[in-house]
């Protein structure tokens, strides 16, 4: 199954003319997923975009693996409505500095999406055009989807089960 | 007992009080006020199976002329202020009541966005448990609060400005 992976076609195009970014290539039950480093995201979903007709960005969220270093992982689904098949692009954030270059001027629905991960992750997007919380309200402190924030808002005692 | 029907069958004697808190529980008109599930019981309730309008419950679309809420789902921290605002726009006399068990303490959702029962904001009159409660159970509570009205004392009073409306239950 393997092989899936390697011969996926936009995975070919990618380790051709990206090789030093591309970290690691995956496939799980006919998904297939692949790790850049982040300081190159916004050139690689450019080229996923234009030449792989990678031309819907489903979604982009996170993934905090709190004490992991790093810490967070940046998860990019694309869809390409001309050939129908999906690709996931992840890459590594850092802790010391949680910062992405945003990829809204390659597709504009990454404004809200971006948004949204900057509220609940606390990853900042770098030229990001409208970087403000979407779900949460404005004057909200900390971001709730990370690992150490507490389920219970952090003005609460912490459920410990039914006696306490 | 004392006094005979001088007048027929066509006259009662009764408190102004009795008068007035008849005439607003055979009126409420809730807020059309969804938040959640529990607003689709809240329109079944009013639709034409169990049928508001028969207690003279009639939703109304603005909280201007509206003399009760019905917190009708999950509150959460950032729809809080509106519906303290809604409420603040009805005028006196107005009610509270919390359906469901999210209105009531956050019900399941025992998380930060949460408002853990509605009552820690507004002053609830009669608690509907249920998740969500059928209509059946809707409709018994606001009977329970049609019953709390008729109890309540210096009603007319206070309507013209002598002291203040007095709850005998609170």
């Amino acid at each position: 199954m393997a092989d899936m992976a390697e011969n996926h076609r936009a995975v070919v195009e990618l380790k051709e003319k990206y090789a030093s970014s591309v970290l690691d290539v995956r496939e799980f039950r006919g998904e297939v997923t692949v790790t850049v480093k982040k300081e190159d995201i916004v050139e690689i979903c450019r080229f996923l975009k234009e030449n792989a007709a990678y031309n819907l960005l489903t979604d982009v969220t996170a993934v905090d693996y709190l004490g992991q270093e790093p810490r967070f992982m940046m998860v990019y689904n694309l869809y390409s409505i001309p050939n129908k098949d999906r690709l996931r692009v992840k890459a590594p954030v850092a802790e010391a500095d949680v910062s992405v270059d945003s990829v809204c001027g390659v597709w504009s629905t990454a404004n809200w999406l971006e948004r949204e991960t900057y509220d609940l992750f606390g990853i900042r997007f770098n030229n990001h055009p409208d970087l403000r919380r979407i779900l949460m309200t404005d004057d909200w402190v900390g971001h709730p989807l990370r690992k150490d924030y507490p389920l219970q808002g952090p003005d609460r005692e912490p459920y410990k089960g039914r006696l306490s | 007992m004392g006094v005979d029907q001088p007048l027929g069958d066509n006259v009662i004697t009764s408190s102004l009080d009795t008068l007035v808190n008849w005439a607003r529980k055979s009126s409420i008109w809730p807020m059309t006020f969804g938040l959640a599930c529990c607003a689709i019981e809240m329109m079944a309730t009013g639709a034409a199976k169990h049928d508001l309008d028969r207690f003279g419950i009639i939703f109304r679309a603005s909280p201007r002329q509206s003399d009760c809420i019905i917190i009708a789902g999950t509150v959460t921290k950032k729809m809080l202020p509106v519906i303290k605002t809604v409420y603040e726009q009805m005028p006196e006399p107005k009610w509270v009541i919390a359906m469901g068990a999210c209105a009531c303490s956050g019900g399941v959702f025992d998380t930060y966005s949460v408002v853990q029962g509605i009552d820690e904001a507004l002053p609830v009159d009669v608690y509907v448990p249920g998740c969500p409660p059928r209509p059946e159970a809707l409709l018994y509570g606001i009977l329970k609060l049609q019953d709390k009205i008729m109890k309540e004392k210096n009603s007319f009073g206070s309507a013209i400005g002598l002291g203040e409306r007095l709850d005998p239950a609170a």
